[in-house]
């Protein structure tokens, strides 16, 4: 039965079944091939646009290049602040075999410490693959010579260099110029506000303090670009475009480097400031405050144990005393409440008063008393000026009363910003009703006038508010604003700013400003003058104002006794004077902490710094100044 | 007559060497298309071409050798292929080789064997061989014996686990089948079985790597930086190619290496991106060239089991193109099937060439067949 079935095989029935299925399958198989070629329409030409963009963001990168910081130069060419090369010690985890082992070979080859080792594994663990990541910062040559020599032995490896800033001169300079460092997350909020993140995608360091920190924008000049093919490591392949950044612009300060020293070394063992302006245009050629500290700290990140001694010791060098420290600036201020007294007719040249060392008030037990116990006799504006007499100017004062004298100091500049391009500014007080009504809650006194009528009491101000009250006294009332910046330097040559001018004070009558200068002379150069002694023998004619700040109250019917006090209660030591006398190109200012008496202690700074100014220079402190 | 004309015109040099010119021609171009590429995916080493041209010869000769070998051979030698196939299947998930997480290598000492590879063409032989037995178009009870021959390797393939390969030669056994002409009536109830089954694949024999392919393939953007990127990678390097390409050499995602697996399961990628569209159809068209080549050479056989057997090679070729095309553009899941002749090595391509070696062995022996 089965062979026979074998033998009557229908063979062409079954090839018609085979072809009718294979046509079918030949069918089925077109459809799927058709179906494939649809998707890749779909891919390829469809949407071709997007896969397109897709695979060039894949392969194109844009890196931001960080333009070169501006440099800054003293008004003489001296360069205050530069750029150097650092190099650091990158490696790439994904191309290195032994990471482990690379590492331990790298410290032992460049002494690299074991802290340093740790911050690297830490940070390598949070980071992708094939990023580099930063085994040692700041290099030294020696250890950049010694690496280059074994180079061969570390692939994934390298030597990064990038340009970072260094002050030269150190710590006198810091406080004007402030520093750079590490851009953190309040500067990125500051800048992503300002629409500048993109400005600093590849910068390292901003400006935190000072005129770099104030100048910013300058300084740091605009992002350039590369765009580059990479890898799937991220690897560069090839630059396809380059947009180089625009560099930070050169600028020039107003600042004098040599002022400035003679200023730090005059100051030295002293908390204290010392400000000089120029008289003919506002420009801040010293601004010194004593203790400083090196900038250049900062730069590569402080270390906790550096920056806690800085913000804990006692002086305070973290502050900026010359635009920051209020002192009461004392007798410094007679000049300007004469001049109003003058100017409002309360006093004329030959007003007199006989000072029997105290003044009082009709009903008032209180007795204010002059520094000179016994009195300075019959005196009238000058005299009052040159022996820096109380008594006058509680007179005057009491007279003119609270809101005339606070009128009109506000004109000088007292209790407000001086306008300066640092950020680090006090305002200070100038006291007036309104300000006690504020601050107390109390109303003003007449008593509460008294004291200000020789600048004490609430009365404050700042080293820089004080040389530029007296730039606007020399000026007989054009108020020049005090600026650190003095132009754009390019090529060589420094195109110089127009100066800042503010609403000038009024004169009334201009012989009352030529008898205040007068008795300002007088106080240097005259016999009864309280800066005689500083400004002895000196090639050019002077001007000026001694000050001793009282900074607590003696008792009544007590004698002051530095000895007795503790030496941070001892009085401050102020000077304010300008140079030459006929035509003023220099203002100075000067105040000294817990120093003692203005005429014997800030008196012969400021005749150093106009020395050095005159081009004398070397007249000694200890020449000058005796106790 | 016609068929008579046929041989006179076929009784050339290639036809005594029983090789098929036009399948040959097809075959050689699409070598020649997968070196190019290959030069350009493989960032441009000449060893791995040099590597590459020795496998081809390799498979080449095997498919030259198998096509000196008579049809009525195979068909006696079917029934013991497949046993030992199924034997030496056995014996890797007992003493087998793991590598990439799979057990698929048996180690012969001088070189690494995977039996799977034997079982692309043991499957279609032996159901082939017990079909074309008797008429056709088969009986359910016969239907249903061919498919457990077919379903046991392919199980213990999937065990491996290799899911591309037990998909292969299933779709082979049901070619087979298919061809054989079962009914229609039988044919949608196993469509239905099978519906039926895939809950139970996925929660009973899928490894969870697996199971995570087909996941990343139904959504690739739900994990870019995983799994999904290489589907995600490979979508863009097809995309960016656009109508022309890049040109070769030029595809920036095979080049800068953001495409994975470029020179062997992803080399359609890299042949999209640098031959745009246009490219694609004519490689497409040289696939479809060589399908129906096979099946024209299958219809012309004169036995049930030739017919079967070539067509059911023929049509398992197609299913590499499709699964691999399919898989890479992302309408399939990765499932590491490469692309015929054109992907860079394995031992796929040997077994590749034999199965065109007994299409060529068909082809070329109508007549004594005939006589037998």
């Amino acid at each position: 039965m089965a062979p026979k079935r074998v033998v009557i095989r229908d063979h062409s029935a079954e090839a018609n079944l085979f072809a009718r299925r294979s046509f079918i399958a030949l069918i089925i198989i077109t459809m799927m091939a058709s179906a494939l070629l649809f998707n890749l329409y779909h891919l390829q030409v469809t949407r071709y646009d997007d896969y397109q963009t897709r695979s060039n963001g894949n392969r194109i990168k844009v890196l931001p290049v960080a333009p070169n910081r501006g440099l800054i130069y003293d008004r003489n060419g001296v360069l205050l602040a530069e750029n150097r090369p650092v190099f650091s010690l990158q490696l790439v985890p994904n191309e290195i075999k032994n990471l482990e082992q690379t590492v331990a070979e790298l410290a032992q080859l460049l002494n690299i410490s074991d802290s340093d080792v740790e911050d690297f594994y830490k940070d390598y663990r949070g980071q992708r693959r094939f990023k580099p990541v930063t085994l040692l910062n700041r290099l030294s040559k020696q250890s950049v010579a010694q690496f280059s020599a074994h180079q061969h032995r570390f692939p994934g490896v390298s030597i990064e260099a990038r340009l970072t800033r260094y002050y030269p001169h150190g710590d006198t300079l810091t406080h004007v110029l402030g520093y750079v460092s590490k851009i953190n997350q309040k500067d990125l909020k500051k800048l992503q506000e300002a629409g500048q993140e993109a400005n600093y995608a590849a910068t390292y360091d901003i400006g935190k303090l000072g005129i770099e920190k104030y100048h910013e924008s300058l300084l740091h000049g605009q992002v350039g670009s590369q765009e580059v093919e990479v890898n799937n490591q991220g690897r560069i392949i090839r630059t396809l475009n380059f947009v180089p950044p625009v560099p930070g612009k050169d600028i020039t300060v107003n600042i004098d480097v040599e002022m400035q020293k003679v200023a730090q070394q005059a100051l030295a063992g002293n908390r204290g400031a010392v400000v000089v302006l120029d008289a003919r245009d506002g420009g801040v050629l010293t601004l010194y405050s004593n203790p400083a500290y090196d900038p250049n700290l900062f730069v590569h990140g402080i270390s906790r144990k550096n920056y806690s001694a800085l913000l804990n010791s006692a002086d305070k060098p973290l502050i900026n005393r010359a635009t920051q420290g209020q002192y009461p600036p004392a007798s410094t201020v007679k000049p300007h409440l004469a001049l109003l007294g003058l100017e409002n007719k309360h006093i004329r040249l030959d007003t007199q008063i006989f000072d029997r060392g105290v003044f009082t008030l009709k009903n008032v037990t209180h007795k204010w008393r002059d520094w000179l116990s016994w009195g300075h006799g019959h005196v009238n504006v000058t005299d009052a000026i040159e022996q820096s007499c109380d008594t006058f100017f509680y007179d005057l004062a009491y007279r003119m009363g609270i809101d005339e004298i606070s009128g009109y100091m506000a004109q000088f500049g007292f209790g407000e910003y001086s306008g300066l391009d640092l950020y680090e500014e006090s305002s200070a007080i100038l006291p007036s009703r309104g300000w006690k009504k504020a601050r107390m809650g109390e109303p003003w006194y007449m008593g509460d006038t008294i004291v200000v009528g020789i600048g004490q009491g609430p009365w404050t101000a700042t080293p820089v508010q004080l040389a530029s009250s007296v730039t606007a006294l020399v000026n007989h009332g054009t108020r020049y604003v005090p600026q650190v910046f003095r132009g754009i330097h390019q090529e060589g040559q420094t195109v110089v700013a127009e100066p800042k001018i503010r609403e000038p004070i009024e004169v009334a009558d201009m012989t009352n400003w030529h008898i205040v200068l007068d008795a300002m002379y007088g106080v240097n150069h005259r016999e009864k003058g309280t800066g005689r002694n500083s400004f002895k023998n000196t090639s050019y004619l002077s001007a000026g104002k001694t000050g001793t700040a009282q900074l607590v109250s003696i008792a009544q019917g007590e004698k002051y006794d530095a000895e007795k006090l503790d030496e941070r209660h001892r009085d401050n030591a102020m000077y304010v004077g300008f140079a030459p006398y006929d035509d003023p190109e220099i203002v100075v200012a000067v105040a000294l902490e817990n120093a003692g008496s203005g005429s014997a202690q800030a008196g012969p700074i400021a005749r150093m710094i106009m020395d050095q100014y005159f081009g004398e220079g070397n007249a000694t402190l200890a020449q000058n100044r005796n106790n | 007559m016609n068929s008579e004309k046929m041989d006179a015109r076929n009784q050339s040099f290639l036809y005594k060497l029983h090789l098929d010119g036009p399948l040959l021609l097809g075959l050689l171009t699409l070598m020649i298309v997968g070196l190019f590429t290959i030069y350009s995916a493989g960032g441009q080493d000449w060893d791995l071409v040099q590597r590459q041209i020795i496998r081809l010869g390799l498979a080449t000769t095997v498919m030259f050798l198998l096509a000196q070998v008579s049809p009525t051979v195979f068909r006696r030698l079917s029934v013991y292929v497949y046993i030992v196939g199924v034997l030496l299947l056995v014996a890797v998930l007992v003493i087998g080789v793991t590598g990439k997480g799979a057990q698929r290598w048996l180690d012969l000492g001088f070189f690494r064997f995977q039996p799977s590879e034997l079982l692309k063409l043991a499957v279609p032989m032996m159901v082939a061989w017990y079909i074309g037995r008797k008429d056709l178009p088969p009986r359910t009870l016969n239907v249903l014996a061919a498919l457990v021959l077919v379903v046991t390797p392919t199980l213990l393939i999937a065990k491996q686990p290799d899911l591309g390969t037990s998909l292969l030669i299933a779709s082979s056994g049901i070619f087979a089948i298919f061809l054989a002409g079962i009914r229609w009536k039988l044919l949608s109830f196993f469509a239905v079985a099978v519906s039926a089954f895939t809950p139970i694949l996925w929660f009973f024999l899928m490894k969870d790597y697996q199971k995570q392919r087909v996941l990343t393939f139904l959504n690739p953007e739900s994990d870019p930086l995983g799994s999904g990127y290489h589907i995600i990678q490979s979508k863009i390097a097809i995309g960016s190619g656009g109508m022309e390409g890049k040109g070769w050499l030029q595809g920036t995602q095979s080049q800068l290496e953001f495409l994975p697996e470029r020179h062997t399961d992803f080399i359609f990628s890299v042949f999209s991106e640098e031959f745009g569209f246009l490219g694609v159809i004519l490689l497409i068209c040289l696939y479809l060239f060589i399908v129906s080549r096979g099946m024209y050479i299958a219809m012309r056989a004169q036995e049930a089991y030739s017919k079967l057997l070539a067509g059911s090679i023929t049509l398992t070729f197609f299913v590499y193109v499709f699964v691999n095309m399919g898989m890479v553009s992302g309408i399939l899941p990765v499932v590491g099937v490469p692309l015929p002749l054109v992907s860079y090595g394995g031992t796929s391509m040997v077994t590749l060439m034999a199965g065109f070696g007994i299409l060529m062995s068909v082809a070329t022996r109508r007549k004594l067949l005939s006589r037998e």
